[in-house]
This record gives structure tokens, C-alpha cells and sequence, in this order.
């Protein structure tokens, strides 16, 4: 694909370009960056991105794309188009699906079906162990080969510590991050939410933040005993920031991310039984999403990642105790990290980009000649309301309808095709 | 009654609290007539929706509606559709297409009265809601105790037993501390939910924990037992029902530290030798069946105050 990206500010501060200075146009050649500067010529449709920011593509590490098993949910197509009209390029697929992507042929069937149906490039994430069953190793070579990135037993973090090490040995043979849900299903059995004031008052079975921090905590020695690539799904709670912090500053091998609605809401959204404030990790008090903005700030978080967790409607219009957990996030977690977070934008950018893209070794892109031409343009100061009915998602499960945003991205490039666009 | 459903205690400001008590006292005398019945509430129709296995509030109600003329259906959740698999939601839909008035809502899960009341024309109460609220209950307690103390405000109210699992110390904690009686909550530590500290949102300096039923009993007017809830228990919380009667079950002994002229109450059903002993259940302080007559009374008053008009 060809295209002439013309007068965006270019912002790629892994090569440097970070100055407001920087208004280029970028080239594009059979999906490639052929060449950077100014007042670029070339008989190819061009993209007026003049006043938008002009940033590598966003990569969302941790969605759920429901395909195959649950496509009354989501779909790898519709997926694909939720993450593109959310400024995302790519996006890794955790691997519960139906069933678990647990071998090379679900593996095989969801990247063939995402290189025909998905504007998105999706990076499928195999599970650990059979079945997501924690019980014995799944065919990780295997799936490497087929086009794996990570590994994960998601939903279903491994309890058994004997086999969550052999996990963080074997996946050094791929130099493949190994992802943990962190949660201690003993302590978290039958909650709904976070255990706090709010549970108490509203009667419902709460998930203590020991869940959480008594498994990172684990996790945290056996990667060091291991020397395995260890990457945190969605850390919630201010001891497992706390614990990832002094682990990076003690030089281990490890990552975490944290999603949009984790530095965004308590466990106050509950307050009235809404559905679509169910999610897992639950919603945390106040102080923890203090906690995982500092860690934000700090760095001790290297990614952002929405969790995008569709359900269909009929699920989450159940009593609070028996709807599923989680809510979806492709196109609300640009809008709210611009909105909720005071990042400079080159941090934004590394949270949203270029971290994803380190942890999960992909081959790399951004603005530079030679890159696949995967970008994300962005208008900082777009107002915009989310309506979740106009969402490419399947499903409905947001708890962000008719907020108001500040921040958005307005067009989506994927190997050089302008997948999505949204100009006022 | 100005806001259409009654969910909780906690939405209730102290006014509103005192109307339906007063109210109710002045209904309390239809149940003592010959003829037990009123026309007020001709016409209406209540539907009494329970999910849960109840005999007491579910009766309550019926004859609450019946005394004041009101239609009451009775749906229970082995008879109804809910067991063919229906939503809440479709149920709810389908009761506010026959017009009801008034539905009362008993339901396992907690919230679940909320999810209906947003749903529905009908007016919403609730007849207890998983752990969380059982308003009608609190508001019998505090009948009982107000015609029996003459007051609420000032009074040492101990409620023991599993506080974790009940909607009844939830409603009655925040009904109590609204009313200015000294709450305290007193459980084994691992009955005791985590934030309890922080139930109630208005006079927090009401609400007092303890693990010492020593502490709770001490010099108390209200003595108020939990069921244990052994049927939403899951895991285990204390070793036996016989450690949990030597630590927290009411006995004579016990009920000697709390004021000379404490009332006892339970909720029901009670389990005899488990939270309570039977010679304090039946003895003379014991005012459990009060407080079921002054369910009616109550009921009736909410019913009036929803369907029927001015207090």
C-alpha cells in the first residue's frame, strides 16, 4: 500500500523525533516507510494529518477476541475493527477462547482469520497449560512456530507454583514473556468485587487485594529463581505496584501493564449493581488507583492495555453475582489515557506503543525508513463522547458511555492502509 | 412516600424513617379489631416476588396487603418461569405488564431489587436482598424496640452473630445509627466483612465492631441475635457449631451483663443452640414474637405510604 502521510507533528522518541518541531511527511511504499522529511513528493493518495500528531502504531497487548467459540460476542473481525477505530494497529489475543488457544492449529486459524477479516494485526498469546487446566505444559514450541508472542493461562492464573516455574523455564527456550493473571483463586473464590467498604455495605462477596498480592508476590520469586521473562496482566492493587517496583530496582526480568478503567475507577462505580463495573481485577479504592498512577508516573508500569473484554448482552443483564466479568476497552483506552492521565506525550506514546512492542518482542515499528508503516494519529485536544452503541464492537459491556473525552485518535494506518479515520 | 421504591435503609434520611414508624403504629391497631381489614388499598395489587425460600416476611406481606384491601399475588421462584431460565429482567417486565402496583422483591442476590425497581413502573420494595439489605426488617426492630424502650436514640443495641451474611445487621445498622442508638457489631473475627468500619455513611461514630461479646453485651439495652447462615457459607469459618455456641451463643449467664431490663430479639428463624439458647429464645426479655406483629404493622405502613397516599 501507498500512501503520503503529509504536515502531521511526527512523534517517535525512540528515534529522536520529539520536538514540536518536527512537522514531516512520511512516505509510504508497499506498506513500508520509504523516507521522512519535509515536503514530500509522490503520486500516491496522500493524508492530510496537518495539527495531528503523527505516532507509531498502538498496540494493545491484552484483548479478548472472543474467536472462535464465543463470536456472539466478538469476532476476530469486529474485534479488529474496534481496536482500529481505538487508534490500535495491533493487538495481542489472549488465548481463552473455545477452545483454549492451547496448540498450533487454534493458533494457525486465528492468525489466517485475521489476516482475512481484521483491519488490526493480531498477535495470537497461547496458553501455558492444556486447557488453561493448570495441570501440564501446553505445546509452547509449537505454537511459537505457529505465531505465538506470549503465554498465558489468563483468566485462569496457574496456582500450581511447581508448574508456573517450569512455565517461566521453558518459555526462556523461545525468549517468550510468560503472562500472569495474578490472583490466588483460594483467596478470591466466590467474589464479585473489591473487598472494601463498598462490598460491605453492598452485600456482595468480596475479592481481597491479598489476591492479587500474594500471587505477584510469588510470581516475583520464581522469576528470579527462574530468570524468566515475567510481564504482570493489569496490576490493580498499591502492595503489587509496590512489589514490581522494588523487583525492577532490583534489576528482574519484569513488566506489568495496567488498563484505562484500573487508574480510572473505584470500586464506588458499583454503588448501584452496574454490570458493566464488574471486572477482574475488580475495581479498586481510591488509594490503589493512586498506587498504579504513581507507578504510571514512575515507570514502574510499562504498559497500558484495556483488557477489552466483550460480553454479550444477555450475560451482563444478569443479577451483579452471576455477570461475567469484564468490560470492553479497544476504543475508550486512548481517549481516557489522554483524558485521565497528565503524561507528556512521548510517555504516552511508550505506554501505548513502544513498551507494548518490547515486551512481546514483535518485530518492531515506528518512524523510521524500513518500518512497516503501522501508525497511530492522534488529535490531543479532539473533545469527543463515547457512545457505546456506535461501538465496532459486538458487545455493549462499557462502562463509559456518554463520558467525555479529551484526546482521541483520529486515524489508524496499518501497513501503509488507512484502516480508520475520523475527522471531524 | 415520595421516592418510588424502598431498596435500603441507607437511601432513607432520619424523616422519612420516623414517618413510616409512626405510621405503622397508627395502623397497628386495624390487626387488633374484630374485623382485621380496611378498604384503603382497594384496587391495588401487590406482587409479592420471592426468589428465596421465606415463610414469615412472604406472609407478612400477604396479610399486610390483605388488612388494607390491597390484591396480593404470591410468586414464588419453583412455580414461576425464573426456574425455565427468564432473566430477572424479563420477569420484572412481564409482572409491570399486568399492572401491577407493587412489587415486593425477595432475591439471593444482592442488588438484584435495584435491577428490577430501574426496570419497572412498579414500585419496588424490598424483602431482602442476599447480604445486603432487608429494610423492612430493620424498620420492625426499630418499632419493637421503640415501643418497648420508648426511644431509639441513646440506646445500646449489641447485634452478634454472623454479621458477613446479613442483610438484617446491614439495615438495622444503618437504620439504628440514623436514629442515634450506639450500634455495635459483634461477630467472631472471621464473620466480621472487611470495611465494616465504614457501613454506614452518615454518625459513623454510632457504629462500634467488637470480637468481645463480653464487650457488646455490656450494659446493653438490645440484645439482637443473627442466624447463623449456614446455607450461604461456603468455606469454613469457625470450627463448630458447638465453639460458635460456647463463643457467641446467647445464654442466661451472658445476657446478665447486658442492661437489667434488655429485650432480646432474633430475626428468625432462629438456630436454637447454636446462636441462641432455647430458655433465653422463650424466656421473659425475649420479644422475637413482638417483633413479628410489628412486621405487619410495619408492611401495612409501607404499602399505605406507597400505594395508598398521605401519612
Amino acid at each position: 500500500m501507498d500512501l503520503l502521510v503529509k504536515n502531521g507533528r511526527v512523534l517517535d522518541p525512540q528515534r529522536k523525533l520529539d520536538s514540536p518541531a518536527d512537522i514531516l511527511d512520511i512516505l509510504i511504499r508497499d506498506g513500508k516507510i520509504r523516507s521522512i522529511g519535509k515536503e514530500l513528493t509522490a503520486d500516491v493518495p496522500q493524508f492530510d494529518a496537518g495539527g495531528f500528531i503523527v505516532a507509531p502504531g498502538f498496540f494493545d497487548i491484552h484483548v479478548h477476541l472472543r474467536e472462535p467459540g464465543t463470536e456472539e460476542a466478538e469476532t476476530i473481525a469486529t474485534g479488529g475493527a474496534a481496536a482500529v477505530a481505538g487508534g490500535y494497529v495491533a493487538v495481542a489475543a489472549m488465548p481463552n477462547t473455545r477452545p483454549s488457544n492451547d496448540g498450533p492449529s487454534i493458533t494457525a486459524y486465528i492468525i489466517a482469520e485475521a489476516r482475512r477479516s481484521s483491519p488490526a494485526l493480531v498477535f495470537p498469546i497461547g496458553a501455558i497449560s492444556k486447557e488453561q487446566k493448570g495441570e501440564t505444559l501446553a505445546e509452547i514450541g509449537e505454537m511459537v512456530e505457529a505465531g505465538i508472542v506470549a503465554i498465558s493461562d489468563d483468566g485462569k492464573p496457574v496456582m500450581d507454583a511447581r508448574l508456573f516455574r517450569r512455565a517461566l523455564e521453558y518459555a526462556q527456550l523461545f525468549d517468550l514473556p510468560v503472562i500472569q493473571h495474578c490472583e490466588d483463586l483460594n483467596l478470591s473464590k466466590g467474589g464479585v468485587m473489591h473487598e472494601g467498604a463498598f462490598s460491605a455495605r453492598l452485600g456482595l462477596k468480596g475479592i481481597p487485594s491479598s489476591a492479587e498480592d500474594t500471587m505477584v508476590s510469588r510470581d516475583l520469586i520464581l522469576a528470579e529463581a527462574t530468570g524468566g521473562k515475567y510481564h504482570v496482566a493489569h496490576l490493580s492493587t498499591r502492595r503489587a505496584v509496590e512489589m514490581v517496583r522494588k523487583a525492577k530496582a532490583e534489576g528482574a526480568k519484569v513488566t506489568a501493564e495496567v488498563t484505562p478503567h484500573h487508574f480510572t475507577l473505584t470500586d464506588a462505580a458499583v454503588a448501584e449493581y452496574d454490570t458493566n463495573a464488574k471486572m477482574n481485577p475488580p475495581l479498586r479504592s481510591q488509594d490503589d488507583v493512586d498506587a498504579v498512577r504513581e507507578g504510571i508516573a514512575d515507570g514502574t508500569i510499562d504498559a497500558i492495555a484495556s483488557d477489552h473484554a466483550p460480553h454479550h448482552i444477555n450475560l451482563k443483564m444478569l443479577e451483579f453475582d452471576r455477570a461475567p466479568f469484564g468490560i470492553t476497552g479497544l476504543e475508550t483506552a486512548v481517549g481516557l489515557a489522554f483524558t485521565q492521565l497528565q503524561l507528556s506525550l512521548p510517555r504516552l506514546i511508550e505506554m501505548l506503543s513502544l513498551n507494548p512492542q518490547r515486551i512481546m518482542r514483535v518485530t518492531p515499528w515506528g518512524i523510521f525508513e524500513g518500518s512497516d508503516a503501522h501508525l497511530t494519529i492522534l488529535d490531543p485536544s479532539r473533545r469527543w463522547k463515547f457512545d457505546v452503541n456506535k461501538s465496532k464492537s459486538k458487545s455493549r459491556n462499557s462502562p463509559f458511555h456518554g463520558w467525555d473525552l479529551s484526546g482521541k485518535a483520529v486515524a489508524t494506518i496499518v501497513g501503509g492502509k488507512l484502516v480508520y479515520e475520523d475527522r471531524k | 412516600m415520595k421516592r418510588k421504591d424502598l431498596l435500603g435503609i441507607q437511601d432513607l434520611d432520619r424523616q422519612e424513617i420516623i414517618d413510616i414508624l409512626d405510621t405503622a403504629e397508627n395502623l397497628q391497631e386495624i390487626s387488633t379489631r374484630p374485623i382485621k381489614k380496611v378498604p384503603t388499598l382497594r384496587g391495588k395489587t401487590v406482587i409479592n416476588l420471592f426468589f428465596e425460600a421465606s415463610t414469615r416476611t412472604r406472609t407478612s406481606f400477604e396479610i399486610a396487603g390483605k388488612r388494607l384491601s390491597a390484591d396480593v399475588v404470591n410468586v414464588t421462584a419453583s412455580t414461576s418461569s425464573v426456574s425455565k431460565g427468564e432473566t430477572l429482567i424479563d420477569t420484572a417486565r412481564t409482572l409491570d405488564a399486568m399492572a401491577a402496583d407493587c412489587v415486593v422483591i425477595r432475591h439471593g442476590s444482592s442488588g438484584a431489587p435495584h435491577t428490577i425497581a430501574r426496570l419497572t413502573k412498579a414500585r419496588v420494595v424490598n424483602a431482602g436482598d442476599g447480604a445486603h439489605e432487608h429494610p423492612t426488617q430493620a424498620l420492625l426492630d426499630a418499632l419493637t424496640i421503640r415501643q418497648r424502650k420508648g426511644r431509639l436514640d441513646g440506646l445500646k443495641v449489641a447485634i452478634i452473630g454472623d454479621i458477613t451474611h446479613s442483610r438484617v445487621a446491614r439495615s438495622n445498622a444503618h437504620l439504628l445509627t440514623k436514629l442515634g442508638s450506639h450500634v455495635w457489631l459483634c461477630s467472631p473475627p472471621t464473620l466480621m466483612p472487611v470495611g465494616a468500619c465504614d457501613l454506614v455513611t452518615t454518625n459513623r461514630e454510632f457504629l462500634h465492631r467488637t470480637h468481645s461479646m463480653e464487650e457488646a453485651l455490656s450494659g446493653a439495652d438490645v440484645i439482637m441475635m443473627l442466624r447463623v447462615q449456614f446455607e450461604r457459607m461456603d468455606e469454613s469459618f469457625f470450627p463448630s457449631t458447638r465453639e460458635y455456641f460456647r463463643c457467641y451463643g446467647l445464654t442466661r449467664s451472658k445476657v446478665e451483663r447486658a442492661q437489667e431490663d434488655a429485650i432480646i430479639m432474633h430475626p428468625g428463624p432462629m438456630n436454637r443452640g447454636v446462636e441462641i439458647a432455647t430458655d433465653v429464645a422463650d424466656g421473659p426479655y425475649s420479644v422475637i414474637l413482638d417483633q413479628v406483629s410489628a412486621g405487619v404493622a410495619v408492611r401495612m405502613a409501607i404499602l399505605f405510604l406507597m400505594l395508598g397516599g398521605q401519612s
